[in-house]
């Protein structure tokens, strides 16, 4: 399969743990990542926020550097590189916006490149293929599966499972012996990008999901997006400050969970270099 | 019936920029600027592509939203200032600022009034015209940071943009201990293979550098 790599900047930066989680459990199942050649921010929250032509340029750019390389699919683990990718997409189906891009990046553009986020990846080697990989059962794990936002949202450009009710994660953890539990901020918001911006907002939203995932019986939260580990992980401990609640939650990428069900280590994953260790 | 049709995102016939959602000319040159509430409106919807009017206030945006209690003007609320004209309330609000656009409000519309891409055309406009709620400066200045970070960098640099962006709220508020808050995450940090001393920068910074001036060049 010639699927490019787009890592965003978070996994080259502090969230450089799922990435060494990802590399880990997708080259056990056999696929190597090769990065887009001189990649470039999406632009994030910032770009959106305050240049809409600018958070359309950037991905744009990305979206013609993974064209030049020839691949027909781009894998992008942040949620937020992947809906600005599609969302880029799908602008560019316009003519007169694609030829105008195309200038702006100095790059022409199609615009014919599949975007996959870390879900996609996994259910394309197939459900079937993974369990028959299985080596360890995860029968010890009772995990709540968050999606957030942007795995799932604007349902119209990213197109990806049910956009209220998601259950992609959970059929895969169930391949994997772990098990899963009913709860209601599935989709709700950490906080996103306001981690340093406006701490409080993290904190609340945050203090909200992991209180959700306990009171249902979750002893760890599942996510698959570097911005959702890092306010349910790193803020963790700020968050039990702030609300006197003790939740001593396991935040697992996805990738480490089907890493760990292939028979590698939590070192191997860089689980160990968490916030919050397993318990 | 065709008052009844939700907007078509792809098509904005009354828009003659190319690019949906990009500025008018004349737009960064406050001579050339139409300061009038139709003018205003219209800015924000061609920004958006959304129309505003087929609003009908069923209020499932602002019941949806993660943070509208902390919000002195809920999302409906804001897309009602629009309906009425009173653009310049809305851009001065710091409601548009404590979005954290989760995408909730549009997902849930059912009349496909995309709110959150409304939040998007009230920040840019609002820092365009100088009009930004003085709470909102933090996140402001961070956002300023994170894009100034990647026109350098390409990419971003994290402890670049800690070091500009607290030092920046700290110059302004003048309250140093900003500065140190959170600085005991850092040895942690470390610890855990996390913090990078030097990130490596994308490797053609002068296309990153024009397509900036591309996107912020002052139309005249």
């Amino acid at each position: 399969m010639n699927v490019g790599y787009y890592p965003g900047c978070a996994l080259h930066g502090s969230s450089n743990d799922y990435e060494q989680s990802l590399r880990a459990c997708l080259e056990t199942l056999g696929l190597k990542l090769k990065e887009v050649n001189g990649w470039i921010c999406c632009g994030a929250t910032a770009a959106h926020s305050l240049n809409n032509k600018l958070s359309m340029a950037l991905p744009a750019r990305n979206l013609a550097l993974a064209e030049q390389d020839g691949f027909k699919q781009v894998f992008a683990p942040c949620p937020l590189c992947s809906m600005q990718l599609l969302k880029v997409r799908e602008a560019i189906a316009d003519e007169d916006v694609r030829r105008e891009l195309s200038q702006v990046v100095e790059a022409d553009i199609s615009g014919k490149t599949e975007i996959l986020n870390l879900i996609q990846i996994f259910q394309n080697v197939g459900l079937d293929h993974l369990k028959a990989a299985v080596k360890n059962s995860l029968s010890s794990i009772t995990a709540a599966c968050y999606y957030g936002c942007l795995l799932l949202r604007p349902p119209k450009i990213v197109q990806f499972d049910d956009s209220e009710q998601p259950t992609s994660m959970e059929a895969l953890l169930s391949v994997l012996g772990a098990e899963t539990v009913d709860w209601s901020y599935k989709t709700e918001c950490c906080g996103a990008g306001m981690t340093m911006a406006s701490e409080e907002t993290v904190l609340s939203l945050a203090y909200k999901i992991l209180n959700n995932a306990s009171e249902h019986g979750a002893t760890s939260v599942v996510v698959a997006c570097p911005m959702c580990h890092i306010n349910l992980d790193m803020k963790q401990a700020a968050v039990e400050r702030r609300y006197g609640k003790k939740f001593n939650m396991t935040v697992y990428y996805l990738s480490d969970l089907v890493g760990l069900a292939l028979g590698l280590s939590a070192k191997q994953l860089g689980i160990d270099r968490h916030f919050v260790t397993e318990r | 019936m065709s008052n009844l049709s939700v907007p078509n995102a792809k098509t904005t016939p009354e828009n003659p920029h190319l690019l949906p959602g990009t500025l008018p000319k004349g737009i960064h040159n406050p001579n050339h600027r139409d300061d009038s509430n139709a003018a205003q409106v219209a800015l924000i919807e061609t920004l958006s592509k959304t129309k505003t009017a087929n609003c009908y206030k069923c209020g499932k945006c602002t019941a949806g939203c993660p943070v509208s209690e902390h919000m002195e003007i809920g999302p409906s609320q804001i897309i009602r200032l629009l309906q009425l004209g009173n653009v310049d309330k809305a851009l001065r609000s710091s409601s548009i600022w404590q979005c954290v656009s989760c995408l909730t409000c549009s997902s849930r519309c059912p009349k496909e009034v995309d709110c959150a891409a409304i939040m998007d055309a009230l920040r840019e406009v609002s820092l365009l015209q100088d009009k930004v709620n003085p709470q909102a400066q933090q996140i402001v200045t961070f956002q300023r940071a994170f894009l100034d970070n990647i026109r350098r960098n390409g990419r971003l640099n994290e402890l670049d943009l800690i070091a500009r962006f607290k030092s920046t709220v700290a110059l302004r508020t003048r309250e140093f201990s900003f500065l140190f808050k959170d600085a005991s995450l850092a040895p942690q940090l470390r610890r855990l293979k996390k913090l990078h001393l030097s990130q490596p920068r994308s490797k053609d910074l002068s296309v990153v550098d024009r397509i900036f001036a591309r996107c912020t060049e002052i139309e005249k």
